[in-house]
């Protein structure tokens, strides 16, 4: 209530605040100001220019607009019907038509300059030191970086915001919506080309501060790039309706140090290795439950409780799936059940995981089947989709 | 029979008489105007504040949806054909239009059509959700199944605007009273007949396009998924090739109703009418080559972006060519501030920063800011509410005393004005702001910085909203109660033939054609 009352004030009070944010256009960085106004000129040569040529043209419509009201609103005053005055009759003037013609023109001309300059930078893709192949799917995004020497490294980048937040359940987190598990990392001054697709339906991946925007679509690979020339985290949405979720699959971009890039890079790629050895590896079944146990508290926890007596989620404790066919409960796991909060995990953990919770779910919460999911078993039912 | 109407409900089907139609065809209108505000309502309730408070988001993408589609199809473009069908035969000294039976058959098309569409909200899978634009695939392979009733609904909707149109272009080439030549038609039946061909020739591109969704959802083909080898792209081409010019055929017959308007309340003649004919006809020639800046960010190569950014930016100069003739046509004048020319000035004024912000958007560099953000949202509703909607409704205060007999009550009218213009600026200017800061459009619920220009947006929202329960209020008293107005000539400047019969007029008028001067 208290923080309600706080924003109507805030309401009454927003002409004064909106001038002040006019006059002190911050860079959209860390802390997005919350009276923001205008577009910000972001963290890019690239991002200036297009700013630069949004605040151009807003001035050329305020001044034309100044001069075009004024002399309406003077006519509002000035021409009202009194006895004493009769109207005017004239109806054309060849003069006036070619001027206002003519002149509009040349200040259009004038703004094409800058407009076609910056696009041309703009779809100047040469040069990239490094490739990400962005992937959409409903509703997250898959971040892949072209390795030419060996494995590429992906991941999936889903929302982090709970359900508890967005139904007002718990209070909303400073990122309310624009946080996510996984980050796309780049280096700082270095020219990223990203190559954008769709797995599905449209989507557009959009990041005000870098002025990227591209559709996503199936079928097709877009181009875009980036070079970011100030460390920082920068986030960003969908921008195309893609279903459901649509506002559900934001876009963080964490710009490092080079050096911090590199590590991380390398901390990836040698996680990939371990998962793959992982696969190929025979687990006993208290090996996957202990795994499961950890899977199970990060990603299930939150909708089908401690205990598996389920919240959000149905109960896992004795449930028909857990103590049934194993292929039911690795398709609802890894597919998801459509059009309610169980998501598809199949995207969202690597195979050794997902061998793992399902093991758990199967023998936890007084389940005791005794049987257990290997992960070349969750490889395989992938396969045979 | 053939002096006044037939009697009870077989009037009302079985009319040809032009009023007849264009009084189902306003009333039609007005009642999915109602329709598609009461869904924006829902829409600026839920984003009232961040999180889900009161609708899911999948029925939150039917809404938005559903709301486009109505305001679109089922308000806006019926209240102009509507306007049309009781204002042409008049203006040009016409019995009644030239096809009275098609007449009738492509307005009772709509109803049903309407009934349908809004029935798929209650049906399984739900109404649709892929919004006004309907993007392939999400509207084909990822479309719920009542997508199938979308494209029934769009095709009959089509008929019923390639009727119509036909109807007036009939009418206005071979009806008009002997001397009204074409350079002497009032600028309503001009912008009306440019219209009609913009609407011929993009409406069956639109039937085309639904029936290759048609094929794709049903018939196995692929004209629009990229794994049977289609093409995703191809489906906003041949949208925006009907889109773009669709945005014209909604403001056109504005333009033309704002141009009958601020001649009569300034007591002097149009400024330059033959531009203004001639700037009409060359927007709606341009109209035809802009489509694809609605797509900058889909990928084309750089020199079809350029074509398209410099052919849009053409299409201020005649579009600024209008308003700087309705402000002239003001200047020296005799001005007074009747309800209609107070909606007509504020068209002219919300109009022009429609246009304003039509000019960003066509930067395509600029627009990759832009695009699919709260800012084109702002862009359109400047242009179609504050444009077609204001201009719509200065044309009902404004002809209503013609149409009834009756005045409507003038204090109650520019209450509305004012409330409106509140109303609409609170909702839309705001949603300039939270575009450029990055709020992407048709989403239900928004990071935090948003929050007070949204609920201040919603706020404003409201405002309006109960503003059209003031016109809807005051139309009826005004038909029940309203102060006989006893003259021709409602409005002290006001010229054309439709001031020279009485008010209301006869049922058929014009039965031997008036002379011209
Ligand atoms: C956001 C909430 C949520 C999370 C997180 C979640 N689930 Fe679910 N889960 C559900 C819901 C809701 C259902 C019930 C679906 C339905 O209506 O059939 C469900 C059902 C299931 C079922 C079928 C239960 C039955 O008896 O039908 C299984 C198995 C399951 N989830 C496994 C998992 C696993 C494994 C995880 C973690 C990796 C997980 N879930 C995480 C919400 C969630
Ligand atoms: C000066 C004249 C105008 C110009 C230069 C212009 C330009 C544009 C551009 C470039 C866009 C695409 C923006 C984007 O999606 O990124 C756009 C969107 C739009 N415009 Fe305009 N416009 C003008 C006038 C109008 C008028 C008169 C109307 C209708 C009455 C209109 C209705 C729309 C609509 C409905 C959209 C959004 C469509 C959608 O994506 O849902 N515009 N305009
Ligand atoms: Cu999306
Ligand atoms: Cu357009």
């Amino acid at each position: 209530m208290h923080s309600q009352a706080k924003r109507l004030l805030k309401l009454a009070l927003s002409p004064v605040l909106l001038l002040l944010s006019f006059l002190s256009t911050g860079v959209w960085a860390e802390e997005a100001p919350r009276w923001q106004v205008n577009m910000s000129p972001g963290v890019t040569e690239v991002g200036a220019k297009i700013y630069d040529l949004h605040m151009t043209v807003i001035w050329i419509c305020v001044v034309i607009g100044v001069v075009v009201f004024a002399i309406m609103f003077y006519s509002i005053l000035a021409h009202r019907k009194s006895p004493d005055r009769e109207p005017a009759q004239f109806h054309e003037s060849t003069t006036v038509e070619i001027a206002w013609t003519v002149i509009p023109f040349i200040i259009l001309v004038v703004m094409a300059f800058p407009a076609t300059t910056t696009l041309i930078d703009i779809y100047n893709t040469d040069d990239a030191e490094m490739d990400i192949l962005i992937t959409g799917y409903q509703w997250k995004w898959k971040y892949e970086y072209i390795n030419p020497e060996g494995e590429n490294v992906k991941f999936f980048s889903n929302l982090r915001t709970g359900k508890t937040e967005i139904y007002n359940e718990d209070d909303k987190g400073e990122h309310y919506l624009l946080e996510v598990d996984e980050p796309m990392v780049i280096p700082v001054n270095t020219k990223v080309r990203f190559l954008v697709t769709a797995n599905d339906v449209i989507h557009s991946w959009w990041v005000p501060a870098l002025a990227v925007k591209k559709d996503a679509i199936p079928g097709f690979i877009n181009e875009a790039w980036t070079e970011v020339n100030q460390l920082g985290v920068y986030r960003g949405q969908c921008a195309e309706l893609c279903g459901r979720d649509h506002g559900f699959m934001p876009i963080v971009v964490n710009v490092v140090e080079r050096e911090e890039y590199d590590n991380w890079l390398a901390e990836k790629a040698a996680d990939a290795v371990k998962i793959k050895e992982l696969m190929a590896q025979e687990f006993t079944l208290d090996e996957l439950a202990a795994r499961g146990k950890d899977v199970y508290m990060r990603s299930c926890v939150a909708c089908h409780g401690v205990n598996g007596e389920g919240g959000v989620g149905k109960a896992i404790a004795g449930s028909a799936v857990a103590t049934g066919d194993i292929a039911t409960h690795l398709e609802i796991t890894i597919n998801g059940v459509p059009g309610t909060a169980m998501q598809a995990f199949g995207g969202q953990l690597n195979d050794v995981d997902l061998a793992a919770v399902v093991t758990y779910q199967r023998n936890a919460f007084g389940n005791n089947m005794g049987d257990k999911v290997q992960p070349i078993d969750v490889y395989q039912f992938k396969q045979g989709q | 029979m053939a002096h006044g109407p037939a009697k009870g409900l077989s009037r009302w089907l079985l009319t040809t008489n032009h009023k007849d139609i264009g009084t189902l065809y306003l009333w039609f209108s007005f009642t999915m105007f109602l329709l598609g505000g009461f869904f924006a309502m829902i829409i600026r309730a839920e984003l009232f504040q961040p999180g889900l408070q009161l609708v899911e988001p999948e029925f939150f993408n039917q809404m938005t949806t559903m709301h486009g589609l109505v305001m679109v199809f089922g308000a806006i473009m019926p209240s102009f054909v509507g306007l049309a069908n009781w204002m042409i035969p008049m203006m040009i000294g016409a019995p009644d239009m030239a096809l009275p039976r098609m007449n009738n058959w492509s307005f009772w098309i709509l109803p049903p059509t309407f009934l349908m569409l809004a029935s798929t909200l209650f049906m399984e899978g739900g109404a649709p959700n892929f919004g006004w634009t309907f993007y392939a695939p999400l509207s084909t392979t990822y479309a719920p199944s009542t997508v199938t009733y979308f494209i029934f609904g769009v095709h009959l909707m089509g008929l019923s605007s390639i009727m119509g149109s036909i109807n007036i272009i009939a009418t206005v080439v071979n009806m008009r009273a002997p001397g009204m030549t074409y350079m002497k038609m009032p600028m309503f039946v001009w912008t009306w007949l440019i219209t009609a061909f913009l609407l011929v020739a993009v409406m069956p591109v639109l039937a085309g396009l639904v029936t290759m969704m048609l094929m794709d959802v049903h018939f196995g083909t692929s004209f629009f998924s990229a794994a049977g080898g289609g093409d995703p792209v191809l489906f906003q081409h041949i949208f925006w090739f009907f889109g773009h010019p669709e945005v014209y055929i909604i403001i056109l017959p504005g333009f033309g109703v704002v141009s009958q308007i601020i001649p009569t309340f300034s007591r002097k003649p149009l400024f330059g009418y033959d531009s203004m004919v001639y700037a009409t006809a060359s927007i709606a020639f341009l109209s035809f080559i802009v489509w694809a800046h609605h797509m900058y960010t889909v990928g084309m190569p750089i020199a079809g972006e350029l074509f398209f950014m410099y052919a849009t930016m053409l299409i201020a100069v005649p579009t600024g060519v209008k308003v700087f003739n309705w402000i002239t046509t003001m200047w020296r004048g005799s001005l007074t501030f009747e309800t209609p020319m107070l909606f007509a000035i504020g068209f002219v004024f919300l109009f022009t920063i429609g246009g304003f912000t039509g000019v960003m958007l066509a930067l395509a560099p600029a627009d990759f800011q832009y695009h699919d953000s709260y800012f084109v949202v702002a862009h359109f509703h400047y242009v179609m509410v504050a444009g077609a909607v204001f201009s719509m409704t200065a044309a009902v205060y404004y002809w209503l005393p013609k149409w009834t007999g009756k005045m409507y009550n003038e204090s109650m009218g520019k209450a509305q004005f004012w409330v409106s213009f509140v109303g609409f600026n609170l909702t839309f200017f705001p949603q300039h702001f939270v575009g450029l800061a990055g709020m992407p459009r048709r989403i239900p619920d928004y990071a935090l910085q948003f929050t007070d220009f949204n609920m201040m947006s919603s706020i404003g929202a409201f405002i309006y909203g109960a503003s059209q329960l003031f016109f809807l209020f005051n139309v009826i008293r005004t038909i029940i109660a309203g102060e006989p107005v006893n003259r021709d000539k409602v409005w002290e400047g006001a010229e054309g033939l439709e001031w020279t019969v009485s008010s209301p007029p006869p049922y058929h008028t014009f039965t031997t054609p008036p002379p011209v001067k």
